[in-house]
C-alpha cells in the first residue's frame, strides 16, 4: 500500500471541514439548481415562440452565457459589479448568480430542444381526438417532453455541482480549497497527502453526483 | 456605460490573466502581458473603492485578504484556523485597533482586485512590493525581504536560466513576482502557470515542468523538506521586500499601519513572528536576513 497521506484527514477537524466545504459546494448548487429549473422551462418555452424579439433576446442570451467561460462571469459579477455600482456582493451570493445564469441558459436550451423534438402528429393526433390546445399540451406533450429532459437535466446538474470547485477564485472556501488547505498545511509532515486528500475529494464529488445519475436511470426505464 | 465597460474589460482581463494559468506555452505569456496592461490603463481612470480606518475602526471589524494554502505565511490548520507569518501580524493589528479580523482567503492572482473593490481593506498575503503594483495599490512598510529561487530536481539541476533548453518548461504561478520577472527578463523560457500554490506543486513533483521559479523563500524551504530537490539558482532578480497593501489612496489606513510596523520594531516584533511561525521552516540562519525590523531595510 502505497503512502497516501490519509492520516491528514484524521487530525483535528480536517474531515468535518472537508465535509464542511463539500456542503459549502452543494449548497450553492442546490439552490442554483432549484433555480434554474423553473427559469430554464420559461425560457424554453419564450425560445420557441414566433415572435422574433424574443427570440432573438433568448438567442443573444444564451450564446453570450454559453461562450463566456464560468469562471470570467464569476469575476464579472464579483469583481465588475463592486468596480461599476460599487456593490458588495458575496462569493456565495455571487456564485449563485452566475451558476443560476448558467444554468437557467443551458436548461432553456434543453427545454427548447425537447420541446421541437415531439414530432408534428402528437399535435395533430390530439387535434384529431377532439383535445383542446390547454389538453394537448397537458396531456400529450408536457409529459413526453419531461420524459426527454429528465437525463439531460440530470447531466447538467451534476456539471453544475462539478463546477462549483471554480468558485475558490472569488474567495468561496469549498470542498477543492479547503484540500489544498488541508495538503499545505500538512507539508511538511504529510508530503504525499495531495494524492491521499484529492482522492477523497473525488469520492465525495462521486458520492454527491452518483445518486442523481442512479435517479435519472431509474426514471428513465419507468417511464422510457 | 463606461463604468460597466471599465468593470468588464478588467473582469474580463483578470480572468484572461487567470484563465491561461493551466495552458502554459510561450504564447500566454505576451496575452498575460497585455492583459495585464489593459487593466493597468483601465484602472487609473476608475477610482479604488475602499473603507478609511475610522471606518473600519467604527464597523468593528477589518477584513484581511490573506493566503490560506501557503504554509508558513498564511495557512489554515486542522482545527479551521488561519496560521502563519502573515496572520501572526494580522492579528496584531486586530487587536491594536481594537476589531476584529475577518481573514478572506485570497490567490496569487487576485489580490489587487480584492483591494480595488473593496472586498478586502488590507492585504497580507506574502505581497511582494514592485512598481507595477505600486501603481495600483498603495504598499506600507516592508516587514520582509524576498529574492526570486528556481529549484529543480536532483536528477538535472538548473544554475542558470542563460542557456535554457526551449522544450523544458518553467512551472510559475500566475501573478506571482516570479512570473513578470521571467516574462520581462527571460522572454524565451516557455512558462507553465498555475492558479495556486498547490496545483504548482503538484506539477513539479509530477515532472510537468524542469523547474519551479518563485520567491527563494518558497524554495529554500521546499528543497528543505522535500528530498530529491536542489535550489539551482538562490538570488535571481533584485532584493525585493514583502510588505502590507492598501487601496490606492486609502490614506488614514495606510499611515496607520506604517505606524503600527515603527511601533513593533521596537519590541522586536518581527522576529518574535519568525520564531514563531518561520523558524520550523527555515531556521534561524535565516532570521536576520528575511526579517524586516520597523520597516527599515539595509
Amino acid at each position: 500500500m502505497p503512502d497516501l497521506g490519509l492520516e491528514v484527514l484524521f487530525k483535528g477537524k480536517n474531515m468535518i471541514r472537508l465535509l464542511g466545504g463539500l456542503w459549502a459546494a452543494l449548497k450553492i448548487s442546490l439552490i442554483s439548481v432549484a433555480l434554474s429549473i423553473p427559469l430554464g422551462i420559461l425560457l424554453g418555452i419564450l425560445m420557441v415562440r414566433k415572435e422574433v424579439v424574443i427570440r432573438a433576446v433568448t438567442r443573444i442570451y444564451l450564446e453570450f452565457i454559453r461562450i463566456m467561460p464560468q469562471l470570467v462571469l464569476l469575476f464579472i459579477v464579483f469583481f465588475g459589479s463592486a468596480r461599476a455600482f460599487g456593490s458588495d456582493i458575496s462569493g456565495e451570493l455571487s456564485s449563485v448568480i452566475v451558476f443560476t445564469l448558467w444554468g437557467t441558459a443551458e436548461m432553456g436550451d434543453l427545454v427548447r430542444g425537447a420541446i421541437i423534438s415531439i414530432p408534428k402528429h402528437q399535435y395533430e393526433s390530439s387535434a384529431a381526438l377532439g383535445l383542446k390546445n390547454s389538453q394537448t399540451y397537458f396531456y400529450i406533450i408536457i409529459p413526453q417532453t419531461v420524459r426527454r429532459l429528465i437525463p439531460l437535466s440530470v447531466n447538467l446538474i451534476t456539471r453544475m455541482i462539478k463546477t462549483t470547485s471554480l468558485v475558490l477564485m472569488i474567495g468561496v472556501v469549498e470542498v477543492t480549497k479547503v484540500a489544498q488547505q488541508i495538503i499545505e498545511a500538512n507539508r511538511m509532515t504529510s508530503p504525499n497527502a495531495a494524492f491521499g486528500v484529492y482522492l477523497t475529494v473525488f469520492l465525495l464529488y462521486f458520492i454527491a453526483c452518483w445518486p442523481l445519475s442512479l435517479l435519472a436511470r431509474h426514471l428513465e426505464r419507468k417511464w422510457g | 456605460m463606461k463604468r460597466f465597460r471599465t468593470a468588464l474589460i478588467s473582469a474580463l482581463s483578470v480572468a484572461l490573466a487567470v484563465s491561461a494559468a493551466g495552458c502554459g506555452g510561450a504564447a500566454d505569456s505576451t496575452d498575460v502581458q497585455n492583459a495585464d496592461n489593459q487593466t493597468a490603463e483601465e484602472q487609473t481612470e476608475s477610482d479604488s473603492v475602499y473603507r478609511t480606518l475610522d471606518e473600519i475602526v467604527e464597523s468593528g471589524s477589518i477584513n484581511i485578504g490573506v493566503f490560506s494554502d501557503k504554509n508558513p505565511f498564511g495557512y489554515v490548520d486542522e482545527n479551521g484556523e488561519y496560521q502563519g507569518y502573515d496572520v501572526y501580524f494580522a492579528k496584531r493589528i486586530g487587536e491594536d485597533l481594537g476589531v476584529d479580523v475577518n481573514f478572506v482567503s485570497t490567490e496569487a492572482a487576485n489580490r489587487i482586485e480584492y483591494l480595488q473593490t473593496g472586498k478586502v481593506d488590507l492585504i497580507l498575503a506574502n505581497f511582494t512590493v514592485t512598481d507595477e503594483r505600486a501603481e495600483e495599490v498603495d504598499f506600507a512598510l516592508p516587514y520582509m525581504n524576498v529574492a526570486l529561487g528556481v529549484v529543480s530536481p536532483d536528477s538535472n539541476v538548473i544554475t542558470t536560466l542563460d542557456d535554457w533548453n526551449p522544450d523544458d518548461q518553467m512551472i510559475v504561478i500566475s501573478g506571482t513576482t516570479a512570473e513578470t520577472y521571467l516574462i520581462e527578463n527571460y522572454p524565451d523560457i516557455p512558462l507553465q502557470k498555475y492558479d495556486s500554490y498547490a496545483t504548482a506543486k503538484n506539477a513539479l513533483e509530477n515532472g510537468n515542468g524542469a523547474a519551479w521559479a518563485n520567491d527563494n523563500t518558497e524554495v529554500i524551504a521546499y528543497a528543505l523538506q522535500n528530498e530529491g530537490y536542489t535550489v539551482g539558482i538562490s538570488t535571481l532578480g533584485s532584493q525585493d521586500t514583502i510588505a502590507p497593501a492598501v487601496a490606492k489612496g486609502n490614506e488614514t489606513l495606510l499611515n496607520r499601519i506604517n505606524e503600527e510596523i515603527k511601533a513593533l520594531g521596537e519590541e522586536n516584533f518581527f522576529h518574535a513572528d519568525y520564531e514563531a511561525t518561520l523558524v520550523d521552516t527555515y531556521g534561524l540562519d535565516y532570521e536576520d536576513s528575511l526579517v524586516v525590523e520597523g520597516g527599515v531595510t539595509e
